[in-house]
């Protein structure tokens, strides 16, 4: 399957099922599009007509572009076979995981209250709740009993806030940390937090100790303090962009970034993106919010062309900012091609439900933490593991198979099928399809390819 | 010459060369722990 598109002056070509990208002319351009279904004569006739006013396209030259591509067919970099490059759901099915990482809960409320949450405030449809030590001690030992001979360990700080359970966060990395030599574990922390509670010592702590850290910032003052406000009303702008300007500029070892979401209010969302790097903040994102469809912040179907439009200003702007010296990463676009993932994690998706599990503050187990408060979703807990054995094996084989959309779709090996929890909350079912998303990830990878061709080009990326 | 392309991991070859060492993820810029060790 191939995909072409122009974008930014670049012509494009995707070949689908061996990864590849190619960076073409306008002539090679239309000799692709009409390679399969034209003659070779046709398509030098359609050639020599339309660039007739071009001395440099003569005949000798579309017919060495021709040859050129059928080249690249013959060793499999432009129309590939999907068999050649595809393992079967069975294959899937039966391959052997073990659990990576785990989303700890430690938090079931919030500081803030944010009116689009999907956590509702934190409480996820429950009630305000703090994990406990012995329970967050269970769940890592948890992860160690169930990761199998895997070294690298994943564990997130989540919430809710999670700094409103700062003093229990602080205790199981002393535990996790005790425990590592012996049972040949590296743990890897990540802290997500709103930065009301951010101090010196919060900083000094999660400098040391976290390998990642996620700070929400949705961008313009008007824009964050619409809906991120205190339990009072007010807006938290003015007393987090100081401390995580702090936090950042302290940050030496480790990575962060900055995750804002944006609304119906906020279309021209790349102007948050702006204002952030403005700030001095270098690693960001900008997510579309999740919400009921009925919410006046909720994504429109009108706004779908407007949004796809800002991820070309924003990949257009990258660039140019990148020329100036002044660069800033965006998560959607840092594109591994070289050494990216295999087909099977491409095919498998992010792990939820089978490598990457929740744990709420009681110890209950969850696909991922967009499950959390779906009772229908719990699959176990820390101490009896993972009781819900069907439920893990519907996970296991909700991947780009699972689709009978995606089966056909150029991108099916970018997006994995896409998230198992849009399409749980967009249509009911985790092998639904969740268009909306679809069409917004579609413009991203092409945005994303479009900056990696960009570097190719000019070098300057 | 009319075309250019990129170096990529070729994903037909990476039927065979799975290892599961990668992280979870929330895919497609997903370093691979192997190829990048």
């Amino acid at each position: 399957m191939v995909h072409q598109y122009k974008l930014n002056g670049y012509c494009i070509v995707l070949d689908t099922y061996s990864g590849s990208i190619h960076s073409v002319d306008d002539v090679a351009y239309d000799v692709i599009e009409r390679y399969l279904t034209d003659t070779p004569e046709e398509i030098i006739s359609y050639i020599l007509n339309k660039y007739k006013d071009r001395p440099d396209v003569t005949r000798q030259d579309v017919e060495d572009c021709l040859a050129d591509i059928a080249a690249l067919k013959e060793q499999g970099k432009l129309f590939s076979d999907q068999k050649e490059a595809m393992i079967t759901a069975e294959t899937l099915k039966n391959r052997p995981t073990v659990i990576k990482a785990l989303c700890l809960h430690v938090a079931h409320t919030c500081n803030l209250c944010c009116d689009y949450c999907f956590a509702g405030q934190g409480k996820y449809k429950g009630e305000q709740a703090l994990m406990s030590f012995e329970t967050g001690k269970r769940a890592l030992d948890f992860l160690v009993e169930n990761s199998g001979s895997r070294r690298n360990l994943e564990v997130d700080f989540f919430g809710g806030e999670p700094l409103m359970n700062f003093e229990v966060v602080k205790q199981l990395v002393t535990y996790a940390r005790s425990i590592e030599q012996k049972a040949n574990k590296n743990f890897r922390f990540t802290l997500t937090t709103n930065g009301v509670l951010l101090d010196d010592e919060v900083i000094a702590f999660a400098n040391r100790e976290m390998n990642n850290v996620v700070l929400s910032l949705d961008g313009r003052k008007e824009v964050h303090d619409r809906h991120r406000v205190d339990p009072m009303g007010r807006g938290s702008y003015e007393k987090v962009v100081p401390k995580f300007q702090r936090f950042v500029a302290q940050r030496a070892n480790g990575t962060y970034y900055m995750r804002g979401t944006y609304t119906h209010e906020n279309t021209d969302f790349t102007n948050d993106i702006f204002h952030m790097a403005d700030l001095g903040f270098a690693e960001l994102s900008m997510e579309p919010v999740v919400c009921s469809p009925d919410a006046p912040c909720a994504l429109t179907k009108e706004d779908l062309p407007v949004l796809k439009r800002q991820y070309e200003i924003l990949a257009d702007e990258m660039l140019r900012r990148k020329k100036e010296g002044r660069p800033f990463t965006f998560y959607h676009y840092m594109l591994d091609l070289s050494h990216g993932p295999c087909i099977y994690k491409r095919i498998s998706g992010c792990g939820s439900g089978t490598e990457y599990l929740a744990v709420t503050p009681n110890g209950d187990l969850y696909p991922c933490h967009q499950f959390v408060g779906e009772k229908e979703y719990r699959m176990g807990d820390v101490w009896s593991g993972v009781t819900n054995t069907a439920l893990r094996d519907r996970f296991k084989l909700c991947n780009v198979f699972a689709h009978k959309e995606c089966r056909d779709c150029w991108a099916n090996m970018y997006c994995s099928g896409g998230c198992a929890a849009n399409a749980f909350h967009a249509t009911g079912d985790i092998t639904g399809v969740y268009e909306y998303g679809c069409e917004l990830f579609k413009k991203r990878i092409e945005c994303a390819i479009m900056l990696k061709v960009a570097e190719l080009e000019t070098e300057t990326f | 010459k009319h075309i250019k392309t990129l170096e990529t991991r070729d994903l037909s070859q990476s039927v065979k060369n799975g290892c599961g060492e990668c992280q979870t993820s929330c895919v497609a810029n997903q370093p691979c722990e192997k190829t990048n060790k």
